[in-house]
């Protein structure tokens, strides 16, 4: 993407732009903030994640616990950074794999014979006809909870949608006349999708990840809340979701701790992408 | 069909066989043996499957080999509970937000329709369990204003209604900001429309001119979403339910996950899956009848 934009100074006039929509700059900041911060977790964090202080039961904030403890006396704030990487992990990893494979799978599907095309759509429309959360409790139930079966959950569920622009695209750039002209001239079908097929769909794939992602990051949090994503002790947002509901009644910190995150980063991609969505594809702007 | 038979194929793909898992380490020789001849797992995989197909067909979800019970009879009981929160939801959020959208829609560019456009954003992003999580929090533990759990007393239909406010606006909260951004867009198009300049050029009060010409075209888009959201809020209603410690569909699959009873999984999941294909099958039957330029090109054909 970033050959895509430097020869047209693309990238400086769409931060330009960006920094005109303050709403898109904010959840830029949001989303950088939130990045650094749970990265480099380990240095930012006051405590380890899982340690355990009995004496320090549910305590609300103080300089000690920023964000207070939870019912095992863990550092809240600690915890959050570092459930931050799950969230993290998990949406960088599913979303660029299903990325990958979407536009594998879209491109054979919109330059490859038509019966293939035929084949995978119906493919892509069976996994759409399950609700996903039902869907992937249905996984969960039969592998067993695990981070790589979040991942995977997300990969099946997500994969149809970036096949189905990724084929859109193509099918409509198959017939253009500069497409038509290359062939003529004898280009290699691989030629012709890696240097005039993905530079035209780059744009539409990066808005729609950057509106997955908190999609994704809901997903996890929420089958972690479930119990059906990380083991415990680890932290996710998810996990101390749940932990703090069943000490509702004791303290709401760990609920306020463990909401928070997940709000501003939900927030933060999608203000974010709506962005983008504006600066690159002007037409969706004028009709929402 | 295929969804159907995939999520079949899909337990079998999985290495250990359901049997063994369900009984647990402990489960005898004989007892795994006599378990794997009642569900049939002894035989060839296509058999198997055909003769799931075939009950499927007739209606028959197999048995809960715990309390020994139609899965079907199971999943019906809870359904009801599941269809009444949905159907608030979407009620709730749609009598919030066509006002909403039509408002913005009519102020277009002003303060109050910048702050609608951004809560609905906002809105639309949380996850639901967040919002329900804290609504309990707020609501119900802090505040104590509504009940934190349960459907209400059976019978009491004051009592069941109470109960229901929470999780129903928990759930509708997200479609209330994507129901407001829909009429908005499409209320935008329709005041551009030769019609209602006309009606405003009678001399029409404008609160005629948007309630009953404009409105009644502009909510079209957004009545076929709805097929589409009550199918969507089915996932979101897993979560209302647990949270709120309701009975319903989303509990009851989440008890089974938990449980590994894997015919319970599966007819919840069955069922729920048919819910949705069926609600997306009726609003885009429900599109082309409203939409006269799709009627249009029907007939052109």
């Amino acid at each position: 993407m970033i050959a895509l934009l430097r020869p047209h100074g693309l990238l400086r006039e769409s931060l330009r732009k960006l920094r005109g929509n303050p709403l898109g700059f904010g959840g830029l900041v949001i989303v950088i903030v939130i990045g650094v911060l749970t990265v480099f977790a380990p240095l930012f964090a006051t405590h380890a994640p899982n340690e355990v202080d009995v004496y320090a039961r549910l305590q609300p904030p103080s300089g000690e616990h920023w964000l207070g403890t939870d019912q095992l006396g863990r550092d809240l704030y600690s915890r959050v950074l570092h459930g931050g990487r799950i969230a993290m992990t998990v949406s960088l990893v599913a979303i660029s794999l299903s990325m990958a494979l979407g536009v594998a799978l879209g491109m054979l599907a919109g330059f490859g014979p038509r019966w293939l095309d035929r084949l995978l759509v119906i493919g892509f429309d069976t996994v759409r006809s399950f609700p996903t959360v039902m869907f992937a409790l249905a996984v969960v139930a039969l592998i067993g909870p695990s981070l790589n079966t979040v991942i995977g959950i997300v990969i099946i569920t997500s994969v149809p949608a970036y096949a189905r622009v990724v084929r859109t695209q193509t099918l409509a750039l198959r017939e253009r006349d500069f497409i038509l002209a290359e062939r003529a001239m004898g280009a290699s079908t691989w030629r012709i999708l890696r240097h005039h097929v993905m530079p035209n769909i780059a744009a539409p794939l990066f808005i729609l990840a950057s509106m997955d992602i908190p999609a994704v990051v809901g997903l996890e949090a929420g089958l972690s809340f479930l119990g059906l994503g990380v083991r415990p002790p680890t932290a996710s947002w998810g996990s101390i979701l749940s932990d703090g509901y069943a000490y509702i009644r004791n303290s709401p910190w760990p609920l306020i701790a463990g909401g928070i995150p997940l709000v501003l980063v939900t927030l933060g991609f999608t203000f974010f992408g709506e962005a983008l969505r504006d600066i690159f594809d002007p037409r969706l702007r004028r009709k929402t | 069909m295929l969804a159907v038979s995939l999520l079949f194929g899909m337990i079998h793909l999985i290495p250990g066989d359901p049997a063994s898992v369900m009984l647990g380490p402990r489960a005898t020789p004989e007892l795994r043996a006599e378990l794997t001849e009642r569900m049939g797992l002894d035989r060839p995989f296509i058999v198997q499957l055909g003769s799931f197909l075939g009950r499927i067909a007739r209606g028959d979800l197999g048995e809960d080999p715990f309390s020994n019970r139609p899965v079907a009879a199971i999943v019906f009981e809870q359904l009801p509970f599941t269809l009444v929160l949905v159907l608030a939801a979407i009620t709730a959020a749609s009598l919030l937000g066509v006002p909403l959208g039509c408002w913005s829609a009519i102020r277009r560019d002003s303060w109050l329709d910048r702050l609608i456009a951004l809560l609905a954003v906002a809105f639309i992003a949380i996850p639901s369990f967040v919002i329900a999580l804290y609504a309990v929090m707020l609501l119900a533990v802090r505040l104590r204003w509504f009940p934190a759990i349960g459907a209400g007393e059976a019978g009491n239909l004051a009592d069941q209604i109470y109960h229901l406010v929470l999780p129903a606006l928990a759930l509708g909260l997200g479609w209330v900001g994507y129901i407001a951004r829909l009429v908005r867009a499409s209320m935008l198009e329709v005041l551009e429309e030769n019609h209602v300049r006309t009606a405003r050029a009678f001399g029409l009060p404008e609160r005629v001119v948007i309630g009953s010409y404009a409105l009644r075209i502009a909510i079209l888009p957004t009545i076929t979403i709805l097929g589409i959201g009550i199918g969507t809020m089915l996932s979101g209603a897993l979560f209302a339910e647990i949270v709120f410690s309701r009975p319903g569909i989303g509990k009851l699959l989440h008890e089974a996950v938990m449980t590994r009873n894997y015919p319970v999984v599966m007819g919840t999941v069955l069922v729920t899956t048919g819910f949705f294909v069926l609600c997306t099958l009726v609003s885009d039957i429900v599109n082309a009848l409203l939409d006269p330029r799709l009627r249009n090109s029907e007939e052109a054909r």
